[in-house]
């Protein structure tokens, strides 16, 4: 188990590495526009290469990137080159900010979808078609206008919830929880749209297996048959369907983040992408493909133990 | 393929709708009234009715109708793009994936799964560098995004197709295998494709919408995502600005969502519809027995009809007018060609017809209770514990993520509602006298973990675990190997003996009839042709088909006719 782990993370910084030095390479170019931006329009010629040189951006790129990777190692991730803040913090920062949103998210939309899929595959009917409407309705609308939406009836129209704007847990769990209320429905209307549809197709698939039938001839209760066994069977697919659901939800939350004004982990990387600030933007990848490793490993773990085929020994 | 998808009401509603919104785009140079960046100061936020700005004017006084317009082949273009890339890219990845040796395959498939794992709009933000903001570049590169949800499907199909494909193309020569896997595989992979496309382009173009809402890309290209958001600047001035927009983006992406649904209804045929559980089977008709009618006997199925619904709702008899009676202790063999209905007969008998099932006649008596329409839990206290059932694949009938010994607890349990102790002490007794040499390491094994023929010992314990009174068995040495079977064989003649339970043996192989059966019936599509004593049969058979049935053991013996069905979930 442990070696795994320990090869699974490896491969993650491998490609943490890989994308890093894609990242470089294709930036890497334009530190004279980065130059002349911090210096503003009137800079001149001479102005502009002596900033380069100060800051060592004249020298070849795989020598600075070999740099930035060897302080990157000792957890010194470098500063933003425009407001000088360092990176480091700033990443973890805005990655609270994000998770703060999909993990609850992503929580109830599991709930939600087990819930939902369980239902409609164990009851059929009216039930059924219930829960298929309910999957259909949040397909076809765009998480970009449900959110505006939403601002407009709950923050502007009603008043209820804060249009827009982000409040810390620490500071105000209550503030904290209204900020992000809008947000949070928003990906959960997308995440139990796909959800709970493959949680009911394989639920649907499962109560159709032999070991079920068999199951029922020995007198074993409908309850235990879709609850403890097609369930934990179903349980696998719908555990790899939920970190995909991470991940893309990781990605809306840049639109989601924009629209409600909130300091997340996506609005800082547009920010720093615009400007082309490339210490952040190196920060970003590697955390984001960190977090990808880890959700991805954390997935296979959970998948192996709820399927004894797919353990990890 | 395309008149069938035209006359279902949903997909040509949405395809009409589509239709209409895209021809108008395409109008848009003739027909709209100004430029997309025609900006007219004296017009900024002009109101709707405007003369000449019927929908009025945004916050640079340019016209909202035409950018309507305009912005409808923006979605086109980026739809086209983004869904010809991901067609483009998942079809050869699938066809190499799926073709050639290992190390490509395991190389694609991990750079897919890379793929998949990578947040979308995320990486396209970070990539601006790259596409330089021009969204036919993003949408290019989204494309390979998307592109994983084709792999799989070609990928897959091309693997099913492989090997039977390899025999016949060594024969022709000139083709070269790839080609005629791919001129195959393509000619199958249309619909799932078509149907891909449809949500495909709807991701699409939300995608483009939502970078464009963000400000990606040059603020020259007329775009849903750019009205949008000038729209919420300007939410409290002009509400209208807002909701134009979005609402012919929600109309377009809600008919793509509806026509794909609407193309896999029509496509990939109605899927399996869920039904509640336990609720038993369907019964449309029962045939009423007196009292007084075989009283005698255990099991008494008496006209019983079977039937399935056929694609336009008929009713399609696959068994007609059974009848059969066990009596205590008797073992009674129903043989007949794969297909004939035997197993739908037993299967009725343990009411666990699938869902579609439907009993069109007949009654079934077991002990003088009637048992047809009862439902799971009414059937609680007989099945398990007064009749239970052996399986053909054992494999399949295990729990894949349930110890054995936890799956066999359970149905002792629900059988007979003793402690968990004493349910464990019975089960490995049973496994002990099933002939499973090492009863404790079974009872903490899961089913991938042990063999075939463990597997079907295991199934033979659980189902004699609470001395039913009848046994149901269908076919449980057909898909074992030869040497196992006799094994099992022994075993089941020995339980017999010992246990004193009458046997419903469903069977097409007549030497096991021969070796522990008192009576036959011979069944052939759905009928019932001959019944009588084991050895009367065997001496003089009256029935042609039973005479065909005897010629036949004698060429192939054990061997079974039909490829055994797969066991499912065993690769899953």
């Amino acid at each position: 188990m442990i070696p795994y782990i320990v090869r699974r993370l490896a491969a993650g910084a491998g490609l943490a590495l890989v994308i890093t030095l894609i990242v470089y390479l294709l930036i890497g170019t334009s530190f004279e526009d980065v130059a002349r931006t911090i210096l503003g329009q009137s800079a001149t010629p001479e102005a502009t290469a002596a900033l380069l040189e100060a800051r060592g951006w004249d020298r070849p790129i795989l020598v600075q990137y070999v740099e930035w990777l060897a302080a990157a190692l000792q957890g010194d991730f470098g500063a933003s080159v425009y407001t000088s803040l360092p990176v480091l913090p700033e990443v973890l920062s805005r990655l609270a900010v994000t998770l703060s949103l999909i993990v609850p998210a992503l929580l109830i939309t599991a709930t939600l979808s087990i819930v939902l899929g369980v239902w409609a595959a164990s009851r059929g009917g009216v039930v059924d078609r219930i829960a298929q409407g309910v999957s259909v309705f949040g397909y076809i609308i765009p998480g970009l206008l449900l959110a505006i939406g939403l601002v407009v009836l709950f923050g502007v129209q009603l008043g209820w919830l804060p249009a827009t704007g982000y409040t810390r847990f620490g500071d105000d769990p209550a503030g904290w929880a209204r900020s992000i209320t809008i947000p949070v429905i928003v990906l959960v209307v997308g995440g139990v749209a796909n959800m709970s549809a493959q949680v009911r197709g394989r639920m649907v698939d499962e109560l159709r297996r032999d070991y079920v039938r068999t199951l029922r001839t020995r007198g074993v209760s409908s309850r235990s048959i879709v609850l403890k066994h097609a369930l934990r069977n179903a349980g696998s697919p719908a555990l790899t369907v939920m970190s995909l659901e991470f991940i893309n939800m990781f990605g809306a939350a840049l639109i989601i983040e924009n629209v409600f004004a909130l300091p997340g982990f996506g609005n800082y990387a547009f920010n720093a992408t615009l400007q082309g600030d490339i210490p952040v933007m190196l920060g970003i990848s590697t955390f984001g493909v960190v977090l990808v490793t880890v959700v991805n490993l954390a997935t296979d773990i959970a998948n192996g133990w709820l399927n004894p085929k797919a353990r990890v020994h | 393929m395309w008149q069938k998808i035209l006359r279902d009401p949903q997909a040509a509603t949405t395809l009409s709708i589509l239709a209409v919104v895209f021809v108008l785009g395409a109008l848009a140079p003739l027909i709209a009234p100004h430029g997309p960046n025609d900006a007219d100061l004296g017009m900024v936020n002009a109101p709707v009715g405007t003369p000449g700005y019927p929908l009025g004017a945004d916050e640079s006084g340019r016209d909202i109708l035409s950018r309507l317009l305009h912005s409808v082949n923006t979605a086109a273009v980026s739809a086209l793009i983004g869904t010809s890339v991901a067609v483009a890219v998942g079809v050869t990845a699938g066809l190499v994936g799926g073709y050639f040796n290992r190390v490509t395959q395991s190389l694609t498939e991990w750079l897919f799964a890379l793929l998949m794992t990578l947040p979308g709009v995320l990486l396209l933000v970070i990539l601006m560098p790259v596409t330089g903001g021009d969204y036919r570049a993003t949408m290019f590169i989204f494309g390979f995004l998307l592109a994983p949800g084709i792999y799989r499907i070609v990928r897959n199909l091309v693997l099913a197709v492989k090997n039977e494909l390899y025999v016949d193309a060594a024969r022709v020569s000139g083709l070269g295998t790839f080609r005629i896997l791919g001129r195959h595989v393509l000619s199958i992979v249309r619909g799932p494709i078509i149907i891909a496309a449809a949500f495909m382009a709807g991701t699409a173009i939300v995608t483009q919408s939502g970078l464009a809402f963000l400000g990606v890309g040059s603020l020259e290209i007329p775009s849903f995502g750019a009205m949008i958001s000038s729209g919420f600047r300007n939410l409290y001035i002009a509400p209208t600005q807002f909701l134009w927009p979005s609402l012919l983006l929600g109309v377009i992406t809600a008919s793509l969502v509806l026509l794909g649904n609407a193309l896999r209804d029509t496509l990939e045929g109605s899927k399996p519809k869920p039904v509640k559980v336990g609720s038993g089977q369907r019964v449309v008709a029962t045939t009423h027995v007196p009292d007084d009618e075989a009283p005698e006997a255990l099991l008494t199925i008496r006209d019983l009809g079977i039937a399935y619904p056929g694609v336009s709702g008929e009713l399609n008899e696959v068994v007609r007018g059974v009848n059969l009676s066990i009596a205590q202790g008797e073992v009674l063999g129903l043989v007949g060609e794969s297909g004939s209905g035997k197993s739908q007969t037993a299967f009725s008998t343990l009411g666990v017809l699938p869902p579609e099932a439907v009993i069109t006649s007949g009654s079934i008596r077991f002990q003088d209770r009637e048992m047809l329409g009862l439902n799971d839990q009414q059937l609680a206290g007989v099945r398990g514990r007064e009749i239970a059932y052996i399986p053909q694949e054992p494999m399949s009938n295990l729990d894949p993520s349930f110890r054995v010994g936890a799956q066999l607890v359970e149905g002792v349990r629900a059988a007979t509602g003793t402690s968990k102790a004493d349910a464990r002490e019975r089960v490995l007794a049973l496994l002990d006298r099933c002939g499973i040499s090492d009863p404790e390491r079974t009872y903490d094994s899961y089913p991938h973990e042990i063999s075939g023929g463990m597997a079907q010992r295991v199934l033979i314990a659980g189902a004699v675990a609470s001395r039913p009174k009848l046994l149901i068995a269908d076919e449980p040495t057909t898909a074992l190997d030869v040497t196992v079977q006799a094994e099992i064989l022994d075993l089941l003649r020995d339980l017999l003996e010992e246990l004193d339970m009458a046997v419903l043996l469903v069977t097409h192989n007549f030497g096991l009839v021969a070796d522990i059966c008192d009576r036959v019936a011979v069944m052939k599509t759905g009928e019932i042709v001959e019944v009588g004593d084991t050895e009367s049969i065997f001496a003089a058979p009256r029935h042609e088909y039973t005479r065909m049935l005897l010629d036949s053991i004698l060429d192939e013996d054990t061997v079974r006719t039909d490829p055994p069905t797969t066991v499912e979930g065993a690769t899953s």
